[in-house]
């Protein structure tokens, strides 16, 4: 029996890098996967890669700024697998490097917008469907950008801090009846986000590999394993938690 | 394949609460394990309870305290097992509950001691065994109260805290060398200890679950969980990180 038989797994910005990563895993233990995303394509080929690999899973395309796309991706995933489980609100976006004088309230507006308001509209529509099943698990897409600054990101720096916030109050609010919400909060990893990320400060993900006392930066892979985790029930006491995938990033 | 299978694990304070109920997890993942503990006794139980269930284990007394001891602890799983993988530093005291102008200088000594240098000496005697091959992975016992106060436990809060300090600093310093090092963080545990912290306190256990917003205290077995996560290769990027397993307590 795998870990996740007979549950559904729900996953915001599940069409590359960590969302992606987390889908194929929640797929190979037996969850049935619905994937929210923004581009249509991508969202589609996490799908295909899903089947082809004997899983099941379904897309709709979803801008978690828009609680009408939220509540269809919800909806979507009762209509298809009849109930919601688990959900990893994972969209996200890094917007402009810039320092804060610079930065303009249009990419203010996106990146809380994107970063924070969809975190919480995710959680409002998970949450009564998890609750009729009698429990449940979240895991929200925090950053170590939730606990320390990162010049040039301050806005990014800003949403990722409001994850936790709201993580920890969904976890004060709904964890006695029964659904557990933690936050999982990633250094640098391989990813494109990051590739960008590097390319904004003219640098590269190699030059950010000694940020991280483990000496290299993390794998997609790595982060999919801690929210499966997280999403477990040998997770059963862990809520209101912001868990660090960093390689020691934070420790100092 | 167990997931612990070939690997040898080091508990002290094996012999009763969350110490024994990890050391019999790692038995029945496929490790090996060691028990330190300062009763003799209790010691041998819990190697007898891994012996029933057909899996392997060894007992040596150990004070943390003693420098000298904790070194014929990890000789003692050299010998017996030739290698240490894994350890779960979590021999701990509570201490004397009353105000800080009230605590006795024994106390201060005798909590410090157990909780924090027995913690450092642990990882001196560990560290350099683990790299003879290529590295392993270390828990240390820490709490919420690593992180908040509590009112009449105050050495023991320090002493928290203080293991949060040496892990943080044991990652930076080896987890490039392969062995990562994190903490656990429970809330209050169904265990003898929380009865007589709860009695210290004039009150009990159940009087303690509202502290939880998951609304009970925590067993001892998803603590060892949590342990057993953070010492498998799942964690593989998880490295200087305090891991709350307290059910919500630190995110009111």
């Amino acid at each position: 029996m795998k870990e996740f038989e007979n549950k559904v797994a729900l996953i915001t910005g599940g069409g590359s890098g960590i969302g992606r990563a987390t889908a194929l895993a929640f797929a190979r233990e037996g969850a049935q996967v619905v994937i929210g995303n923004r581009n249509v394509q991508r969202g589609e080929e996490t799908v295909s890669m899903i089947r082809a690999s004997g899983g099941t899973a379904s897309f709709r395309r979803t801008d978690v700024l828009v609680a009408a796309d939220i509540e269809a991706l919800v909806n979507h995933a009762i209509g298809t697998y009849g109930g919601l489980d688990l959900a990893f609100n994972n969209a996200g976006i890094e917007g402009d490097a810039r320092p804060l004088v610079e930065q303009t309230e249009a990419n203010y507006d996106a990146v809380m917008d994107i970063n924070v308001k969809g975190v919480w509209l995710s959680m409002k529509y998970e949450i009564p469907r998890m609750l009729k099943r009698g429990g449940g698990a979240i895991v929200n897409s925090s950053s170590v950008a939730g606990l320390v600054g990162l010049p040039g990101f301050g806005i990014y720096v800003a949403s990722k801090h409001a994850v936790i916030g709201l993580t920890k109050t969904a976890a004060l609010e709904y964890s006695a009846q029964g659904v557990r919400i933690n936050a999982v909060n990633p250094a640098v990893i391989d990813t494109e986000m990051v590739e960008r990320f590097t390319e904004a400060i003219g640098s590269s993900k190699e030059d950010l590999v000694p940020l991280h006392p483990i000496g290299r930066i993390g794998r997609v892979e790595e982060v999919a394993n801690a929210v499966l985790w997280l999403c477990s029930g040998r997770a059963s006491f862990v809520t209101g938690h912001s868990l660090l995938v960093d390689g020691g990033f934070t420790a100092r | 394949m167990k997931e612990f299978d070939g690997k040898v694990a080091l508990v002290t304070g094996g012999g009763s609460g969350i110490g024994r109920a990890t050391a019999i997890a790692f038995a029945r993942e496929g490790a090996r394990v060691v028990i330190g503990d300062r009763n003799a006794q209790c010691g041998e139980e819990t190697v007898q309870t891994i012996r029933d269930t057909g899996a392997t284990a060894s007992f040596r007394r150990t004070d943390v305290s003693a420098a000298s001891d904790v070194e014929a602890l990890v000789d003692h799983a050299m010998k017996t097992f030739d290698r240490l993988d894994l350890a779960f530093n979590n021999a701990g005291i509570e201490g004397d509950v009353r105000p800080l102008e009230e605590q006795s200088e024994a106390n201060y000594g005798a909590l410090m001691d157990i909780n924090v240098k027995g913690v450092w000496l642990s990882m001196k005697y560990e560290i350099p065994r683990m790299l003879e091959h290529g590295g392993g992975a270390i828990v240390n016992a820490s709490s919420v109260a690593g992180l908040i106060g509590f009112p009449g436990i105050g050495i023991y809060v320090a002493s928290k805290h203080a293991v949060i300090g040496l892990t943080k600093t044991a990652a930076l310093e080896y987890s490039a060398k392969g062995i990562r090092i994190n903490a656990v963080n429970p809330g209050l545990i169904d265990t003898a200890m929380a009865d007589r912290l709860a009695a210290g306190v004039k009150t009990t256990k159940g009087d303690l679950a509202p502290l939880h917003p998951t609304g009970r205290i925590g067993r001892v077995e998803e603590v060892a969980e949590t342990v057993l996560w953070l010492c498998s290769g799942r964690a593989s990027f998880v490295t200087g990180h305090s891991m709350f397993v307290d059910g919500g307590f630190t995110a009111c």
